[in-house]
């Protein structure tokens, strides 16, 4: 079971052109931008915000969500194409895990800028009580960030040893290292057992752990009394708006690590077609509950209601709630109907605005309903009336996608984005197969 | 549910009076006074004492068992921050006949909590259900509520319920997640988004906060206010322990706000004393958003029969301020 030479070849990790190093220099300021305001938010306090006793939540809450979902793509392709057998999944289920893996770093991370006393973080875990949601989430995700990791190295531990041999003589030093990780993998029916064995564990275990994951996010809010969070349907919606903000991201990867490491004859046309249907599919689940989601309060009229559908249908948030509604969900549906909009260009874009719309959705989740309280709004300045994030609240946000996109760019760097084992397995049994016919 | 309350109750009372016999005369292990009460004193050679327990029954105790409690202040602090005062259950009655929005409760609560923020603590609102029904002035305070929402969700048991009917917060504790905010159906939780500047303030407060002055102590619970925690009324512990009503009820010219014991039933605005269960009987009281389940330990009584114009009121009406910070 020899893998060929052009496999290997193809699809180890190559050194990045000037692209690609413009591209990480990039992200790396970004990133270094961000923290310098973090810094700066640390010192002054969450002052630097534009939040305030009304809009007590802002971006970093929403961007933390939106991580969240993202994470969820992990879930969905590897473990629910691989429990149905979907075997066109194989060129895309690395960089799935890889984009899980980044997001639900992230999200851990996000969620403590929005602490006013990050010093006191050790208090979740010294004073921790198991009644509040957050508790829920402390234990999530750890456990999330572990099986993500898991889930992504187990399938890894072939390639990392024909990338060992690959490397021996260009690259001495990253064979060293590709050696240690690779656990003296050799290929023997024994280990080959204990990965199967593992790999099939561990994609069963994340689709009730991010199942979870997605709930708890959901019960965050709708545990609390507020208009256009106390509802029942919150959980399912999460679910589904995680499966589309996933594949949404993943859709925008595949493009541009297949254009950028010229992967065309793996990642084929084929794929972006079923990766479109998968997606029209995760949009039509989630544009129902999104239905359920808004519809139901208009009907019944119940007054609270109705001024949050007014804020959202034509108050102060309609522009971006008629974008997120029909560009981040509508247009990217009837377009993905069409086979020319399953094609790889025209998925690209409609990736990105999915992934662009399923960002400003967390928005208008978080946002709006605080804005209108049981109590009316009296007795505070006038700016305290809206909410729009500060200058520092975008530097760190815009620097927490940064950082997700370097972990990305560095895991794409290092690790075979295309699994090689598992292709050369797949292209043997078709070679074979097509032998046995003629 | 009911034989629950009950169960909690005696369970509370056994404990009050433990804990009441031991301070008063010190002493003993609680578990021997326990079996004395059960075993109804075993009468021996030496001398007994006659005592008096906190719900009046006369016990004999042997004296050879009662000896001097030497750290008596620490023993009461630190039973009564995080549970309350013994047998006691704060109310507070609100009359919005009464209310003509003159603010001085407001002022007083500020001036006397260092609200150094741009959200008072206590706010009275301009109310108005229905553009047929008639406008009203309703002050608020945080409810103290009996099922606290904040509670519930808060992570790491920063902010508490004693069973004296306070809510409270350890702003030593807080890890200013505003999850309890987000909680709390009332808006009655402000955040100290900056560090909370006292200007002129700072030497008077330091001189009553000084050193040796342990922070959240029974009475100063959440206060001096801290960068990047939860504030919110706490009730005024300061004023009660010294046996004093909070400074709202001080400060209301018009008597609008009563504040009491609900064990005693009775409650008083400093000019009048009146009987709780009659008073919201008669006066048709009710609490904020009752469907909630939340119960709050603050009553309201409807603005009816009004003794002021709700016009007068409109005055003193500001809709983006409420904290002066020109009194600093």
């Amino acid at each position: 079971m020899e893998v060929s030479k052009k496999l290997v070849n193809d699809l180890a990790p190559q050194k990045f052109g000037k692209k690609g190093v413009i591209w990480t220099t990039f992200l790396v300021i970004v990133s270094i931008v961000g923290i310098i305001a973090y810094i700066d938010q640390v010192r002054k306090g969450q002052i630097v915000t534009n939040m305030n006793d009304y809009a007590l939540w802002g971006i970093y809450i929403s961007n933390f969500v939106f991580f969240v979902a993202t994470s969820f793509v992990g879930a969905v392709t590897v473990a629910v194409l691989r429990l149905t057998k979907n075997t066109w999944r194989t060129p895309v289920v690395r960089i799935a895990e890889i984009i899980s893996v980044a997001a639900i770093i992230m999200a851990g991370l996000t969620i403590m800028i929005d602490m006013g006393r990050p010093d006191r973080l050790m208090n979740l875990f010294i004073h921790g009580r198991m009644q509040s949601p957050i508790i829920w989430d402390v234990i999530i995700i750890p456990t999330y960030i572990a099986i993500c990791l898991l889930l992504l190295y187990f399938p890894l531990l072939p390639d990392l040893a024909i990338l060992k041999k690959h490397f021996s003589k260009i690259n001495p030093k990253l064979s060293k290292w590709y050696g240690r990780l690779s656990l003296n993998w050799t290929g023997n029916a024994r280990q080959t057992k204990i990965q199967l064995n593992s790999i099939q564990i561990i994609a069963i275990l994340t689709i009730p752990a991010g199942f979870m994951l997605q709930t708890i996010d959901a019960w965050l809010f709708a545990t609390l009394f507020r208009v256009g969070w106390d509802s029942t349907n919150m959980g399912g919606y999460f679910i589904t708006g995680a499966a589309v903000a996933g594949i949404g991201a993943l859709v925008a990867v595949v493009y541009v690590v297949r254009k950028a490491y010229k992967l065309e004859n793996y990642i084929t046309e084929f794929h972006f077609d079923k990766l479109g249907k998968f997606l029209a599919l995760a949009c039509l689940l989630y544009l129902y509950f999104n239905i359920n989601e808004y519809l139901i309060p208009e009907f019944t009229s119940k007054k609270e209601e109705v001024t949050h559908m007014n804020l959202l249908i034509t108050g102060q948030f309609a522009p971006l709630f008629w974008f997120v509604q029909v560009g981040g969900l509508i247009v990217p549906i009837v377009a993905l109907f069409f086979k020319k909009g399953r094609k790889p260009l025209p998925m690209f874009f409609i990736g990105l605005l999915v992934v662009v719309g399923s960002w400003w959705k967390r928005f208008l989740i978080v946002t709006p309903t605080l804005l209108h309280p049981f109590l009316p709004v009296q007795g505070v300045p006038e700016s305290w009336h809206h909410y729009f994030p500060s200058v520092h609240e975008w530097l760190i946000t815009i620097a927490t996608l940064a950082m997700a996109l370097l972990i990305i760019t560095a895991l794409v760097r290092y690790l075979p984005v295309i699994p090689i084992k598992r292709t050369a397995d797949e292209q043997e049994l078709f070679e074979t197969e097509k032998k046995s016919k003629s | 549910m009911e034989d629950n309350n009950k169960n909690t109750r005696r369970k509370f009372l056994d404990k009050g009076l433990k804990i009441g016999l031991a301070s008063a005369i010190g002493s003993i292990g609680l578990t021997k006074i326990a079996s004395k009460l059960n075993a109804e004193t075993k009468s021996s050679s030496e001398e007994t004492m006659e005592l008096m327990t906190t719900d009046g029954t006369i016990i004999e105790v042997d004296s050879s068992e009662v000896e001097e409690v030497k750290d008596i202040a620490d023993h009461e602090t630190k039973y009564r921050l995080r549970e309350g005062m013994p047998n006691r259950k704060f109310v507070m009655v609100i009359d919005l006949a009464k209310c003509k929005n003159a603010l001085k409760c407001q002022a007083s609560c500020n001036k006397n909590h260092y609200i150094t923020g741009e959200h008072a603590w206590l706010k009275v609102y301009k109310m108005q259900e229905d553009e047929d029904t008639a406008p009203y002035w309703m002050p608020t305070t945080c409810m103290h509520c009996d099922h606290p929402a904040c509670v519930t969700v808060c992570p790491v048991d920063a902010t508490f319920k004693r069973r004296d009917g306070l809510v409270l917060i350890d702003n030593d504790r807080c890890i200013g997640c505003r999850f309890c905010m987000a909680a709390c159906p009332y808006s009655t939780r402000v955040f100290n988004w900056e560090e909370p500047d006292y200007g002129e303030a700072a030497e008077v407060f330091l001189e009553m906060h000084g050193a040796d002055q342990p922070h959240n102590s029974i009475e100063y619970a959440g206060v001096p206010s801290k960068i990047g925690t939860v504030d919110k009324c706490d009730f005024c512990p300061h004023k009660i322990h010294k046996n004093e009503v909070p400074h709202c009820v001080e400060a209301c010219p018009n008597g609008v706000f009563y504040f009491g014991d609900k064990y005693e039933d009775t409650v008083t605005n400093g000019a009048e004393t009146l009987r709780l269960s009659k008073l919201l009987e008669e006066k048709d009281g009710y609490r904020l958003m009752e469907d909630l389940g939340t119960k709050p330990s603050v009553y309201y009584l409807p603005p009816v029969d009004r003794l002021v114009d709700f016009k007068e009121g409109l005055n003193f009406y500001k809709n983006f301020n409420s904290v002066d910070k020109s009194d600093y």
